[in-house]
């Protein structure tokens, strides 16, 4: 009992004493740790801190600084600042990353990913980059994905780093391709591997080095076995080497160049079939020579704009809908110029030029008073941005492949209708001969205001092409009337087939010219080509047979 | 005596036209020079300068005329040789200038020494003489219609591809003409115009010179061109515009009549354009766009195409329309001119000479 | 009858005559502006905006109180970007409508073709774009940059802060980019940068195909060199020019370019997200942050009724101009050309970065030079400026022809292209 007592006394007193120490354990703990955690912070903090500061020197040592700590928190840091998203609150400095919500910007703490709430624009000021460093910020952000799970990001680090390579690079790279199983990024891997043996390695490694680049396109690989090549002292072997896989880089690069050009070629190809085939249609088969056209055009890129300014966080998807407006509403107009002023003038093509190139002015001036003088913008949707890597020195741009592919599209739906339905069938009744068809029973002027329809309403759709390639004003009309005309008439008019195939032979005629001539001298040729091609053969590519052509 | 007598006759509104333009050819000038400038009467310099504007388009708008109202050949491009002509007598002008450039340079051209070139292309020699820039005027225009029609009527391209060829033609040239290699001064084009022949052209004389001048030329050629359309030779133009087929059948070659008379036009053209940069003070590449060309015609639309007077009433109308309406309606008058095209096509489809024949009849 | 008709008659007349004669007291009571910029055809884009411009300075110096006590009136006209319009339309203005200023004009040939009209009727002009420079009139003021104003700086700032060692010289082939260029390429020479290190390349007006030239650029960056794309392209293809880069995957970081015709305006009617960090190089930016330029856009927007208009270089150009004019006026109490134009020389006013331009005896500007990335809002953020003003220089020290020349309006000079020379003034209209 008394033992028991005394023990449990002791142990009161070691409790105590205990607690005391733990406390006074704890509390050194808790020093030690908030001192280590301060001290990190502190770093990090700081370093996040400088960032404020104006001048960009300062803040391109931050970034290198940053990107030394080995620091979770790092990347997000460097890639809000690579976005701007990265501020400072102007009240007190604080470093924040926003995220814009409804106008507003909801502020989180880069350093203890604390929520800061929401504060409008005037609160905060951006953290502003320069050109170079946000080329510095690619490049650390890079290598601090070298090793993140997704290989689409590691592929583009490593071609980020490809023939800039220091040594400890060199031996972390070395290290990362044995765990790599991406076939892609491996051979990068490879591939920057070798870059960097080419410089530094014996001579065996070399040679070893440039069998792996020998297919290798891109550029970076060419320059380096170049500046080998300039090099005095270089081993024969090595040399000989060299020589020969740049002839096969070579070799290749020119068969690219030629499918390159090609596809140049068929894309302005494809722009000029988009802007013309509509003209084919009204010119072609109606007879009427609408100077308006252009405009019609014109009237499709701005319904793209309206579409997308009615829809701002759907850009991906208004781009569907806007075809079909845009045919719409250029048919309207196309079909209200029919109905008004067309429909008194058929059999007098000049007169309808006459007219329609009143109302082009009219359109224009409209669109100028309505909207502004000022062009507009549309913005492209993520789909349609970039381009499609068909090897390392070719990219095809997906703009100009959809648009290749859409204007295909356009042209076999246009074939079909005037091929297969009964509007197509009546429409060529009507212009092979208007009074036969009148006494079969057909509605001449029906089928007149619906041709006329179609052919603007094709326009329309040309416009929502275009808008994505160039710019959307009151001019845009106007830049392309003359070479639709042009593409007709070259193809024969009245042929569908005729504008097809002569939009994309003057297409990629015209790019094939260019690198020799430049841009200027390439179109005046093609003119001049065109004019001479016209007095050989006066009723151009495909002549229209039969009687009606005779006049 | 009464052969005149019926020739003159046979064209009412256009002698008319005639006495008017032979009026203001005297009128105008005195009236600028010789009355004071307080006086009602006295006409500016800038009305002068304007009047002789529309003198030279009047010249174009006659030339067109002749070609698509007479033998049905509708040129849109048109343009290029009225620009060619302007050209020349841009380059006479500027050999003018001497040493008076801003850099004092005796030989070159202001435009050629801030580009560094080192001498004079060889195109440009002789036309320091004025007797070779006038020859010029009538011999490049000319020239190029001769080889551009030669090819076209001889392998029959005929209508809108004729049309559209020449509208290539005017491209074209519009494109090469803005390029500075090209050594005509690029999108600038041919300015800062000193004198002519030794006259100032800043002198109010000089200018009058220059309007009656035009005056004088508007009415030759009017008479030339009247002359052309009455004579047989006009008759199997005429033939020609209605059916090119059966004219050829009869025996007639119908693309000499074709050729030699776009040679003509081309030549008026360039005429007209040689008057107008003198009184514009500047030439450019702007000059060849394929939308002045489409304009010129209207103008003779709007006059009414196949009547030469016609011609020349209408490009003085809608040029004067034009003036007043930018000064009036600077924001709108755009609306009003496509209105106007619009309008007299639907309702006057033989233009306003078409009001005037109609009246005629009615009476 | 014919009475009553008469006594009409005689109504009518003095109706007439009182009406001319208050039209002729109001036109002493107000001083006449003229504003000669294109509201229709391909300028419009640009040039509608400066007209709205000068019409709200004016709107704003009339709730002043005008100019000496008198109202400014403005008087508009649409030269309609056709060049010899621009001549004819000067001299409505001078002759038949007897302005006593002018401020218009935008590009190199429309000026080129108002000049002889507006020294022969010895008129006062405003210009108020960035030019190639190689001209000083006595009639013109110049409240744009000189290339030394842009160019030059812009050039030096590749060079020096981002490592440039190849260049591409892009331009649109008429007289500002080829003259620019000249210049620069003789200046990148002088600096050491050798010829085949050099790209330059010309397109025609509204180019909107530039899948080629493009890729050519692209190739020529690819060789291991900074490359940066020193960009003269004008207007509308500019555009097609940007997105083409974009499209091709040439980021800012990669190859960028650096415009000097590229502003606010001409950003409102593009996608800027793929051109953040592209360059200009001007004078003004919207967003320079000074009192005088916030109160200035929120005038702009009140103005023109809408708040996504924005503001630019010629704007402030504009802006600057006016006031000097006002100030000239003010100071040689009358609105006579002559006197007008010996009181320009050496007046002050505030620009809208904060500083202060001056009117040098070239008739050329002070200006500080600003070089802006293009940011994702179409706005562009300021990376390096100039310490203080640069005087605007008429004629090149980097062109053969015109090194020679100087530029002085005041007397005993008074002439604008004396060659030190042979100390001869060539040229002169009068």
């Amino acid at each position: 009992m008394d033992h028991c007592s005394a023990v449990q006394k002791t142990f009161s007193r070691i409790r105590y004493g205990s607690r005391l120490l733990l406390l006074l354990f704890g509390l050194v703990v808790a020093w030690t740790n908030a001192n280590s955690v301060m001290a990190e912070t502190t770093g990090f903090e700081q370093i996040v801190q400088s960032l404020t500061t104006s001048k960009f020197r300062d803040k391109e040592k931050a970034v290198r600084e940053l990107a030394a700590v080995q620091d979770k928190r790092t990347m997000p840091v460097l890639q809000a600042l690579l976005d701007a998203r990265l501020y400072y609150r102007k009240a007190d400095k604080r470093v924040v990353i926003v995220e814009r919500v409804d106008g507003q910007f909801r502020m989180t703490d880069p350093v203890t990913a604390e929520e800061l709430g929401t504060v409008p624009k005037r609160k905060i000021k951006k953290i502003g980059i320069n050109n170079k460093l946000r080329k510095l910020l690619k490049s650390k952000l890079a290598s601090l994905s070298l090793e993140g799970p997704d290989p689409s990001v590691r592929l583009s680090a490593i071609e980020q780093m490809q023939g800039q390579l220091d040594e400890s690079q060199y031996l972390y790279i070395k290290k990362l391709l044995e765990q790599e199983r991406d076939d892609d990024v491996r051979s990068a891997m490879v591939a920057a591997l070798a870059l960097y043996e080419l410089d530094n390695g014996s001579a065996d490694q070399r040679i070893k080095a440039i069998e792996v680049l020998s297919g290798n396109l891109a550029q970076v690989v060419s320059n380096r076995l170049q500046a080998l090549l300039e090099q005095d002292d270089l081993e024969k072997e090595v040399r000989k080497a060299a020589i020969k896989a740049l002839d096969r880089i070579n070799e290749r690069l020119k068969i690219n160049s030629i499918i390159e050009t090609t596809f140049f070629g068929l894309s302005l190809g494809s722009v000029l079939l988009l802007a013309a085939i509509g003209l084919a249609i009204t010119f072609g088969v109606m007879g009427v020579i609408n100077m308006a056209h252009g405009e019609l055009i014109m009237i499709g890129a701005y319904t793209t704009y309206l579409v997308q300014s009615v829809m701002p966080n759907y850009t991906d998807l208004s781009l569907l809908v806007a075809i079909p407006a845009a045919f719409l509403v250029s048919a309207i107009f196309g079909i209200l110029i029919e109905r008004f002023i067309i429909r008194h003038l058929y059999g007098r093509p000049l007169e309808t030029l006459l007219a329609t190139f009143g109302v082009s002015l009219i359109l224009q001036q409209l669109v100028r008073t309505v909207v502004s003088a000022q062009n507009v913008a549309v913005s492209n949707p993520s789909w349609m941005s970039g381009s499609i890597q068909i090897n390392a020195a070719l990219s095809l741009t997906y703009n100009r492949l959809f648009i290749f592919i859409f204007a295909m599209i356009v042209f076999v739906a246009l074939l079909l209708i005037l091929k297969k339905t009964a509007l197509g069938l009546q429409v060529r009744a009507v212009s092979q001969n208007r009074s036969m068809a009148k006494a079969m029973g057909i509605r001449s002027d029906w089928v007149d205001a619906m041709t006329f329809g179609l052919g603007s309403g094709v326009a329309g759709i040309a416009g929502v092409a275009l808008s994505q390639l160039t710019n959307v004003g009151p001019n845009m009309g106007q830049s392309y009337i003359i070479d639709s005309f042009m593409v007709v008439v070259f193809g024969g008019v009245g042929n569908l087939w005729g504008t097809f195939v002569g939009a994309l032979s003057l297409g990629v005629a015209n790019k094939f010219i260019e690198p020799f001539s430049g841009a200027v001298l390439a179109k005046i040729l093609v003119l001049v080509f065109i004019i001479m091609f016209i007095q050989k053969y006066p009723r151009g590519l495909f002549p229209q047979k039969g009687r009606s052509a005779e006049n | 005596m009464s052969y005149l007598q019926q020739y003159f006759q046979s064209d009412r509104a256009g002698n008319s036209m005639l006495g008017a333009l032979l009026a203001i050819a005297i009128l105008v000038p005195i009236l600028n020079l010789a009355v004071p400038e307080s006086s009602v009467f006295h006409v500016s310099t800038y009305t002068v300068t304007l009047i002789g504007k529309y003198l030279t388009y009047a010249l174009l708008a006659l030339a067109v005329d002749l070609i698509w109202g007479y033998c049905g050949i509708l040129s849109l491009g048109h343009g290029a040789f009225f620009a060619l002509g302007g050209y020349v007598m841009g380059m006479y002008l500027m050999r003018q200038i001497g040493d008076r450039g801003v850099y004092g340079n005796p030989e070159l051209p202001d435009f050629m020494v801030f580009l560094n070139w080192q001498e004079l292309p060889w195109y440009w020699y002789g036309f320091d003489m004025f007797w070779f820039a006038a020859l010029m005027v009538i011999l490049v225009p000319g020239l190029l219609a001769f080889v551009f029609g030669w090819l076209a009527f001889r392998s029959r391209v005929t209508g809108v591809y004729l049309s559209i060829i020449t509208q290539a033609l005017t491209y074209a040239l519009m494109l090469a003409f803005f390029r500075n290699e090209m050594g005509f001064g690029g999108n600038n084009g041919l300015t800062d115009f000193k004198d002519i022949l030794g006259y100032s052209l800043q002198s109010d004389y000089t200018r009058a010179g220059l309007f009656a001048a035009s005056a004088l030329i508007l009415v030759l050629a009017y008479l030339l061109c009247r002359n052309i359309v009455n004579s047989k030779l006009g008759r199997v133009v005429v033939a020609v515009r209605d059916s090119e087929d059966r004219t050829r059948f009869l025996g007639y070659r119908v693309e000499y009549y074709k050729l030699w008379l776009f040679v003509l036009s081309a030549v008026l053209a360039g005429i007209a354009g040689a008057l107008y940069v003198p009184q514009v003070g500047i030439i450019n590449p702007g000059e060849f766009s394929p939308l002045n060309s489409i304009e010129l015609v209207i103008w003779v639309a709007i006059g009414g195409r196949g009547t030469l007077y016609g011609a020349i009433a209408g490009a003085i109308l809608v040029n004067l329309s034009k003036t007043w309406f930018t000064g009036v309606l600077p924001e709108g008058w755009i609306f009003a001119l496509g209105a106007m095209f619009v309008v007299v096509t639907l309702y006057l489809p033989r233009g306003l000479a078409g009001l005037i024949t109609r009246k005629q009849a009615q009476t | 009858m014919s009475m009553i008709r008469r006594l009409n008659v005689v109504k009518f007349a003095l109706a007439g005559a009182a009406l001319s004669f208050s039209a002729l007291t109001q036109a002493a009571d107000t001083i006449k502006v003229g504003v000669l910029h294109s509201l229709s055809g391909t300028m419009a884009i640009s040039e509608t905006t400066l007209k709205d411009t000068v019409l709200m300075m004016i709107d704003e110096q009339n709730k002043a109180g005008g100019v000496m006590g008198k109202k400014l009136e403005a008087v508009v006209v649409d030269p309609a970007s056709n060049w010899p319009l621009f001549a004819e339309k000067t001299r409505e203005l001078l002759a038949k409508k007897k302005v006593d200023v002018i401020f218009g004009c935008w590009t190199s040939v429309s000026r080129k073709s108002v000049l002889p009209v507006i020294e022969e009727l010895n008129g006062l002009l405003f210009y108020p774009v960035q030019y190639e420079g190689e001209e000083s009139s006595k009639n013109v003021f110049y409240t744009g940059a000189a290339p030394n104003q842009q160019a030059i700086p812009a050039v030096d700032y590749l060079m020096n802060d981002l490592g440039v060692k190849r260049w591409v010289l892009a331009g649109t082939d008429y007289v500002y980019p080829r003259t620019t260029n000249k210049i620069l390429e003789a200046y990148l020479k002088a600096k050491g940068v050798k010829q085949k290190d050099i790209m330059i390349n010309y397109t025609p007006f509204g180019h909107s195909d530039w899948q080629s030239i493009v890729s050519d650029i692209k190739k020529f960056g690819s060789k291991g060199k900074k490359t940066a794309v020193v960009s003269t392209i004008n207007g509308d293809a500019n555009v097609p020019f940007y997105k083409e880069l974009g499209n091709q995957g040439i980021g800012s970081d990669d190859i960028p370019v650096v415009a000097f015709s590229v502003g606010e305006e001409e950003l409102s009617g593009i996608d800027t997200k793929p051109l953040v960090g592209h360059l200009a190089a001007w004078n003004y930016f919207q967003s320079v942050d000074a009192d005088v330029n916030s109160d200035f856009i929120k005038a702009w927007k009140k103005f023109i009724k809408s708040d996504k208009r924005v503001t630019n270089d010629p704007m402030e150009a504009t802006y600057i101009g006016f006031k000097m004019w006002v100030k000239a006026v003010e100071k040689a109490g009358t609105t006579d050309t002559d006197a007008v134009e010996a009181a320009m020389i050496g007046i002050s006013v505030p620009n809208l970065t904060g500083g202060i331009a001056t009117m040098m005896p070239n008739h050329h500007l002070t200006k500080p030079v600003l070089i802006g990335e293009i940011q994702e809002d179409g706005q562009f953020e300021v990376v390096w400026q100039t310490d203080g003003t640069v005087v605007g220089d008429a004629w090149s020290d980097f062109l053969p022809g015109s090194k020679d020349l100087i530029s002085d309006w005041r007397a005993p000079l008074t002439c604008g292209n004396y060659n030190v020379k042979t100390g001869k003034c060539s040229g002169q209209n009068f």
